[in-house]
Formats: C-alpha cells, sequence, structure tokens
C-alpha cells in the first residue's frame, strides 16, 4: 500500500533517538509482561505478523501469526492471557542497533505528501531467549525486525505502524505464545 | 531383538510409560514401523511441480529425497545418504537440480537416486579406481516406493506393503479425495520441535477428548464444542482417525449446560473484538467445519474452518519431534480467500490459538513419567473392550486402536489383545 520515496533524506537525530527508544521499549514491555502496554506502542492502524525466513526465502505466504488491526492484536493477548496454556517462562529480548532502510508515504493518506507524516523503514536483529521457573535458559528465537514507524511532527516520538518478525527459528521450540 | 511389553490389559486401556522412554524401544520402531510395512507421508505432489523439483523429508528417522525426475516427470523417493560413505548427498530443504552430487568424494546422482558416477573410477594413468567389477546401479541407495493420492505422495521402503488404497482403507482414500479433489496452492510451512516422544503427538491426534478441553479457545470463542454433531470414525484396521464435526449443531444452551462446572473452560465468557478470523462458510460438500484425518504412522490433514494444512510427524529421537507442517490452499482460491485462509492460519501451528497447548503438554507427559518403571496411563474414555467408531467426541477409543496396530507391528500383541 505504501510508495517508496526516492530521495534518500537521512534520519534526524531525535527520530533516530525515538525509534531506539521504541524499540527498547518494544523489547523490555513484552519481557516485562507489560502486553497491553507493548500494543499501545502501535499506531490505531497498524500490522503485526510473525513469518519465518525458510516461507519468506521461497516466496510463500504462510503466517505464523498476523494481527492486521489493533482489535486483533488485542484478541491475540486476551487470549494469551485468559484462554490459552504454554509453557511458563520469562522472556528476554536482546535487540541489535537500528538500520534506516528509508521512507515511504502511506497511498492512504488523502494529503499533499508535503503535510504527510513520512513512515520511515527500519529493521533490527533480536534474539530472544526463554528462562522456565526453574532457571534454565535458552535460545528460543532469533530473527529480525522490519518495521515501518511513523513519527510525531516534532519526530520525538514514534509509532509502529507495521511489524514484519522474520524468525530466522522456523523450527519453533515447543510452541509460540507471547509475542516477538 | 527379542522385545517384550508387559500389557496389564489386553484392550491397551493401559500403557506402561516406559515405552515413550526407551531408547531401543524406539530403535525398533524406526525399523519395524517407518522402515517397515506402513505408508508414510512425503509430501505433496504441488511441491514439485517442474522437472528436477526435489523436497527432502524424513521418514522416521531416515533421510529421504522426493524428487521430480529431469527427464520423465515421474517421482522417485530414495534415502539421502551418498552410498560411498554416508554422507548426506542432498542439503538444502527444497531446490532444482538435474542431478544430485555428494560434496565429498562428488559421487553423483540420477534424479531417481540412482547412481551414475563416481570420479577416477577407472584411476589416472592406470593407476588406483575402482575394482572393474564394482556394480554402480547395485550400489545404489535404497528406493521407496512411492503412492500417489490425489496428490498427495507416501513412500514405503517394504516390498510387503499393503496396495495404498487397501492400506488407507475406503476412510483414508475418501477423505483425502475430499480434501484432495482439485489443485491445492502451497502457502507455506511451519516447524514445531516439541520435546516428547512421537508416539504422544500421534496419540494426541486421535484423542478428541482433549481438544475442547486444553484448546479452550475452542470452547471459549465457540469454534468447536464437543456438543457437536460430530465424532470419531476410524478405518478396519483401527491403524487411521478422523475427528470430525459439523458447523453449527448444536445450541448455545447446550453448549453451555455441557461445559458447566468443569474447571478452567467456559463459554460467553469473552469476546473477539475482530471476528473475522472465525467467519466460516462452509466449503465442501460434507459441511464440516472440523475434519482431522490421522493417518498411521506420520500424517495428517486437518481443517478447522478455512485452514487446511497436512501435518508430518518426525521422530528426533525418543524424546523429541518435530510436527513439519505445510499449509495449503487451493489454485483456483481468490484473492481474497487467500487472505483469509492466511488470517486462519492463526488457528493452527505453532502459535495457533487451537493447537498451541499441545506442546506444552506432551512436554508435560515426558517429563514426568521419565522416572517410571511399571506405571501406565489411563486410556478409558469412550470405553473399554472393543475398539470402535463414535457418534461422539467425549473418547479417546483411537488411541487404543494406534496402540493395537503398534503391537502387532512390534510384534508385542498380548494374547488376544483387541485390534
Amino acid at each position: 500500500m505504501n510508495h517508496p520515496l526516492s530521495s534518500s533524506v537521512p534520519p534526524s537525530p531525535e527520530l533516530r533517538a525515538a525509534a531506539s527508544d521504541l524499540m527498547a521499549e518494544y523489547g523490555l514491555r513484552i519481557d516485562e509482561d507489560r502486553l497491553e502496554d507493548w500494543i499501545d506502542l502501535f499506531d490505531q492502524i497498524c500490522d503485526y505478523k510473525v513469518v519465518t525466513r525458510e516461507n519468506i526465502e521461497q516466496g510463500l505466504p504462510n503466517v505464523l501469526i498476523w494481527c492486521d488491526n489493533q482489535d486483533m492484536l488485542r484478541d491475540r493477548i486476551a487470549s494469551y492471557r485468559d484462554v490459552n496454556e504454554y509453557n511458563l517462562h520469562w522472556g528476554r529480548h536482546v535487540i541489535g542497533p537500528l538500520r534506516f532502510c528509508g521512507r515511504v508515504y502511506a497511498a492512504d493518506q488523502a494529503l499533499a505528501r508535503a503535510d504527510r507524516a513520512p513512515i520511515w523503514v527500519i529493521e533490527a536483529a533480536y534474539s530472544l531467549y526463554q528462562t522456565d521457573l526453574e532457571g534454565a535458559s535458552r535460545l528460543f528465537s532469533v530473527g529480525r525486525y522490519r518495521a515501518e514507524i511513523i513519527a510525531s511532527p516534532a519526530g520525538t516520538l514514534a509509532r509502529i505502524r507495521s511489524m514484519l518478525v522474520i524468525a530466522d527459528t522456523a523450527l519453533i521450540p515447543t510452541l509460540l505464545a507471547a509475542p516477538i | 531383538m527379542s522385545f517384550q511389553v508387559h500389557w496389564e490389559r489386553d484392550d491397551y486401556s493401559r500403557i506402561p510409560f516406559h515405552l515413550y522412554h526407551d531408547p531401543a524401544v524406539y530403535a525398533l520402531e524406526m525399523e519395524r514401523i517407518f522402515r517397515g510395512p506402513c505408508w508414510s507421508y512425503l509430501c505433496m505432489e504441488a511441491e514439485l511441480p517442474r522437472l528436477g523439483d526435489f523436497r527432502t523429508t524424513w521418514v522416521g528417522d531416515t533421510p529421504v529425497v522426493v524428487s521430480r525426475d529431469a527427464q520423465s516427470g515421474a517421482i522417485h523417493a530414495f534415502v539421502n545418504r551418498c552410498s560411498h560413505r554416508g554422507a548426506m548427498i542432498v542439503r538444502k530443504t527444497h531446490g532444482n537440480a538435474p542431478e544430485h552430487v555428494c560434496i565429498y568424494h562428488r559421487w553423483c546422482y540420477r534424479t531417481d537416486g540412482e547412481l551414475t558416477g563416481i570420479p577416477f573410477r577407472r584411476g589416472l594413468k592406470g593407476e588406483g579406481g575402482m575394482p572393474a567389477d564394482f556394480d554402480m546401479a547395485a550400489a545404489s541407495p535404497q528406493r521407496l516406493r512411492i503412492a500417489n493420492v490425489n496428490g498427495l505422495l507416501f513412500g514405503t521402503f517394504s516390498a510387503a506393503s499393503e496396495p495404498i488404497e487397501q492400506y488407507l482403507g475406503e476412510f483414508g482414500m475418501g477423505m483425502i479425495q475430499r480434501f484432495f479433489h482439485k489443485p491445492v496452492r502451497i502457502l507455506g510451512y511451519s516447524r514445531q520441535l516439541i520435546g516428547g516422544n512421537w508416539k504422544l503427538y500421534a496419540e494426541n491426534l486421535r484423542d478428541t477428548y482433549h481438544a475442547s478441553l486444553l484448546h479452550e479457545f475452542f470452547v471459549t470463542y465457540g469454534v468447536d464444542r464437543a456438543t457437536q454433531k460430530g465424532g470419531v470414525k476410524m478405518d478396519a484396521r483401527h491403524r487411521h482417525n478422523m475427528n470430525h464435526a459439523y458447523t453449527a449443531t448444536d445450541t448455545q444452551e447446550e453448549a453451555r449446560a455441557a461445559y458447566a462446572g468443569n474447571a478452567g473452560v467456559a463459554l460467553d465468557r469473552m469476546r473477539l473484538r475482530d471476528t473475522k478470523l472465525l467467519q466460516h462458510t462452509p466449503e465442501f460438500d460434507d459441511r464440516m467445519n472440523l475434519a482431522a484425518p490421522t493417518f498411521f504412522p506420520n500424517a495428517l490433514v486437518v481443517q478447522i474452518n478455512h485452514s487446511l494444512a497436512t501435518r508430518q510427524i518426525r521422530p528426533k529421537g525418543v524424546d523429541a519431534l518435530e510436527v513439519f507442517q505445510t499449509v495449503f490452499g487451493y489454485a483456483d482460491d481468490s484473492d481474497e480467500l487467500t487472505r483469509h485462509r492466511l488470517i486462519s492460519a492463526n488457528l493452527v501451528g505453532p502459535a495457533g490459538f487451537v493447537s498451541m497447548e499441545d506442546g506444552e503438554a506432551i512436554e508435560l507427559i515426558q517429563k514426568a513419567t521419565a522416572s517410571t518403571t511399571d506405571e501406565t496411563n489411563i486410556i478409558e474414555m469412550g470405553g473399554r473392550g472393543a475398539i470402535t467408531d463414535q457418534a461422539h467426541r467425549v473418547t479417546e477409543t483411537p488411541v487404543r486402536g494406534f496402540w493395537s496396530y503398534w503391537a502387532e507391528l512390534m510384534g508385542v500383541e498380548p494374547p488376544g489383545g483387541v485390534r
């Protein structure tokens, strides 16, 4: 839906800091089991998808998790809280430095381009460890994030428009319940 | 190997836990079941559309290449192990190749698995090389016999296997025809590594009792409830099974009464904010919204609403298994339906709303039973004695069917053991 922008405008230092804060909050809020607050990091219009590299490399669209709006994200978390059973554990995200890949403009915004808030595409590597209740840790998933983030006009606050989690770890240990 | 099981009962309503833990039992299962007279699910023909396409898969713990002949287009399967020193020949999960070459000493194989080339076979300048009488064809990796049922590919190592029609029975052939009545489109894969014995997963697929209890999402959001019309059907030998249910055949009141008083499961407790996940327009003539035929030893075909998939059980040692899932739709699906199938994929797979729990339940069994000696489980839901089809799903009888065939193949049936 979004159109790439040809110019290679670098992100402002404020935006870099905001995006970095955003991704730090992203990982920590999941690890702290503040999943409802984690959803607040997403824009009102949003998309969250977990796919595997195995499928991406073959051009296959299968998803492990796909929430194409905030309501679906809230349903996923509500089900995690109250309905699903899963291996009891603590999660720990380690998120690498951000790469800014470019800007796009949302096609659905009926505003002149100059007035639209730009959407920036960023990428970062992640590893996600799980520690069980007796303290044994394992590497649960490793992969990368490819996110579209939207910044406030001043560039000081960023929200996630879309988050694509591309897990190198296609072979999911046990099961996947909490978001990555 | 001489191997005996002390069965407490001849109807398989008590299974000794050590059968999930003993490495010698596991080794014998690989020989007598997976390399024995069973037909194992390999992959789908739709995954090999072009000449020379290949996929690697597993039959039990044996690595196997499935390929479409680069010349004739026929489907072949052979053991993915170089005849020379035993190295894995094909290292990728899939691809296209006119021939397969082992990297170690570059022994070369046709797409049907026949050994066709050995570097320096005649030596160099009259020195070295293989003995002149070395028979390359005879040294080729073992090939599997292939059966293609509506594009679902099965393989067996045994010349003694029944014809596939007989093995799957009218029941199995009919269910495959139901799912694969028109060309499919592969949507992708998912994998789950569960720390449990492979039989725990095979049992799980035959235990309809657990579905609406462990997978509470089913009941909470009304996807599937034991009060719906449905049941379990088996083939004549009771080795395969199908759990099934029909859309909208119970009332909310019936379901509420049935689940009242069961700890941990309750109707009407929650509502989805976005219900498109559960939108279902029956697309099969039989109007089932849940159909899950399971084929001994390693296959499941599953429909939950508009989500369609095959699952292959890959044993990974006595205490681990991989569930390899292939998600599909149909070649003539609209873009809208494909999108809906992908949204529906939220229901199944390692992160599936109605499937994730199996991984945890199986690991809990494997952990808690490791220390047992003579202890057994209890499999009596749905009754004892004869193994029969049931027009309800408050049952685990097909689990006893699984064990009866397991015992036959392993040569350990008790005197008078039910079949």
